[in-house]
């Protein structure tokens, strides 16, 4: 276990490298001229020049994929035009915001899912069966803007229950950073008020995020379960005598499971991508927000460095998943 | 005992009927394909009738009513129009996307399976590569820095998404290219171009199709979310995920204006996730469950 979890760490190196090449690659390939839009519309052709050689924009490619890349190293990420500040501190700012959303949805996606996804298996081709099954279709098709634009009109519109956007209300000062995701740092700090404020600030973005994992994760589970049940072994628990729910809650739930983990690895880097979208709507500070602003204005860096981030995050859930998988099913043996 | 022994159908063509005639009824066997195919329908409808609708006006902000059935937006055009307008650039751009990235997807991916060795590796640690990036903020810094435009935004979210064809061509290709008419076709001299245009991709075909179709939603749904954050397509062109973003800022006393937009768009993406669901039943009945 231990060999096999260095291994793959070693292993993550030539990914990472990749995957900064490719990103690198990308950014240049694509028309547009960064160095003019930093100078900025005004700029004579001599000043345009000398912010050239500034950049190192002058030099040849792989000398100035050198440069980024061991700039990545050292944690310079480059600087964003937009903002005019470093990316790696934009980063530290913005990223716990999608973080503490994409793990509030997937929270949510997990907890509703899997028993959903449970019971309708259990209760196959009956009434809870095909309820979870039309529903989490319909889910799947939803498109989280849309969801999230009801969410508010109903919610925070008209009812006025929730807050219309945004992670805490601006005039308030929010509880001492410690995580960066709010709702920790308040409980942390001990302020009641402060958490259900942020509480409550989370609740429909992460509402809108978790309904399309929440739908894949009930299908994947209520297929898996179905699989499960046919086993030898589910039928010898029956013939044993076994309760119905002990045979379901020790035995089932287990195995069933460790498949649908899989795919809420691959889903942790879905999520981290498409928060743009909810971001936008809810005027979540996040990375999607932070990346859409840096698009629209061709701020190269910013892009480039909430691509890779969002990369690697990706590459080490996957690889947390695969380890944890070996965790819940000791048939899968490392080599 | 002769009675058992299976016969072949008398013709190429009796086969080939008899084949249909088991996937209608397979596919007829689940209502939710069937209500998935009369959504799609109904769609394609729209998006054919469209021009000849045009965009109706008013005067602005209009509830729905009978005249309007989906009310009137801030210039006075009825939202009706709009969404019926909308369906032909949300289908057209959402079937460009599959298309070119099938194309793409399966020439990568026929090139890695067949040739093997140090080319699959390469093609294929690039592929893992582009599915390890944010596809959606791909497409958009793509579609940004090419510019606004229907074409434009096709060819950046295709960028996004051929790997998964490159991937799935590339398992159907290594499975086919040992079968025995593969041989044959080597063995009488066929050079690699001819075997894998004329021998391979023509019996790989069903799965690719079944992948297009179970996009198609996922497409046209990326499309408007681009429409949506403003990159891509660019209004007066009626495009539902910009007509949600515009709508946005009349919330909530004018809701009429945004809501029909985005039912179009859960309605379309439904609608051929159904369809998909029931032709992979159809055409790939080992993936049923």
């Amino acid at each position: 276990m231990l060999r096999y979890t260095l291994r793959r760490l070693i292993l993550l190196v030539p990914v990472l490298v990749g995957l900064s090449l490719l990103v690198f690659t990308i950014s240049n390939v694509l028309p547009g001229d960064p160095v003019k839009l930093a100078a900025g519309p005004q700029a004579t052709q001599s000043e345009i020049d000398s912010l050239t050689r500034e950049l190192g924009m002058d030099r040849s490619l792989p000398v100035r994929y050198w440069t980024y890349v061991s700039g990545l190293v050292r944690g310079d990420w480059g600087q964003s035009v937009l903002t005019r500040r470093p990316v790696w501190d934009d980063l530290k700012i913005y990223l716990p915001a999608t973080l503490e959303l994409v793990i509030a949805a997937l929270a949510l996606a997990v907890v509703v899912g899997i028993p959903a996804g449970l019971m309708s298996a259990v209760y196959a081709n009956r009434w809870p069966d095909y309820l979870s099954r039309v529903v989490s279709l319909g889910a799947i098709s939803m498109p989280r803007f849309f969801l999230g634009l009801i969410l508010q009109l109903v919610f925070a519109m008209w009812l006025g229950w929730l807050p219309l956007g945004g992670r805490y209300p601006i005039i308030d000062e929010p509880p001492p950073k410690l995580t960066g995701f709010l709702t920790i740092d308040a409980l942390a700090s001990g302020d009641g008020t402060a958490f259900l404020v942020a509480l409550q600030h989370l609740m429909l973005p992460a509402f809108a995020m978790s309904l399309s994992p929440l739908a894949t994760i009930t299908r994947m589970m209520r297929a898996t379960t179905l699989e499960v049940l046919q086993q030898d072994y589910v039928l010898t628990e029956r013939a044993l005598g076994l309760s119905q729910r002990l045979i379901i809650f020790k035995y089932v739930l287990k195995n069933a499971m460790s498949a649908s983990l899989t795919v809420i690895g691959l889903y942790v880097g879905w999520l981290l991508g498409g928060t743009v979208l909810v971001e936008t709507v809810f005027d979540w500070p996040g990375v999607g927000l932070y990346a859409t602003k840096a698009i629209v204005t061709q701020d190269f860096m910013p892009v480039m460095g909430v691509t890779l981030a969002i990369g690697t995050i990706f590459i080490l859930a996957n690889l947390v998943v695969d380890l944890l998988y070996g965790l819940l099913n000791p048939k899968v043996l490392y080599r | 005992m002769s009675a058992l022994v299976e016969r072949g159908p008398a013709s190429k063509l009796g086969s080939r009927w008899t084949n249909w005639r088991r996937g209608l009824y397979r596919f007829r066997q689940s209502w939710l394909s069937v209500i998935g195919l009369a959504i799609v329908v109904v769609l394609l409808v729209a998006a054919i009738s469209g021009p000849w609708i045009g965009i109706n006006t008013g005067s602005r902000f209009k509830p729905p009513s009978s005249a309007f059935p989906f009310g009137t937006n801030e210039l006075g055009q009825d939202v009706f129009s709009l969404v019926i307008a909308g369906t032909r650039v949300s289908l057209l751009a959402g079937l460009a996307v599959v298309v070119v990235a099938a194309v793409v997807g399966t020439t990568v991916g026929a090139i890695a399976g067949y040739l093997g060795g140090w080319i699959d590796d390469a093609l294929m640690r690039f592929t893992d590569l582009m599915l390890t990036l944010p596809s959606l903020i791909l497409a958009m810094a793509i579609a940004a820095a090419l510019g606004p435009g229907v074409p434009n935004m096709v060819f950046a979210i295709s960028m996004s998404w051929w790997p998964g064809f490159a991937r799935l061509v590339r398992g159907e290709v290594m499975a086919k290219k040992e079968e025995v008419y593969v041989q044959a076709a080597r063995a009488i001299g066929a050079g690699t171009p001819r075997i894998i245009v004329r021998h391979i991709l023509p019996n790989i075909v069903s799965p690719v199709i079944v992948k297009m179709s179970l996009d198609m939603g996922f497409a046209i749904l990326t499309v408007a979310s681009l429409g949506f954050v403003g990159i891509g397509v660019k209004p007066p062109t009626p495009e539902w995920g910009s007509l949600l973003s515009i709508a946005r800022g009349y919330l909530p006393d004018y809701w009429w204006t945004a809501i029909f937009p985005g039912c179009a768009i859960f309605l379309a993406v439904f609608g051929f996730n159904l369809l998909g669901d029931g032709l992979r039943d159809v055409m790939d009945p080992r993936a049923r469950r």
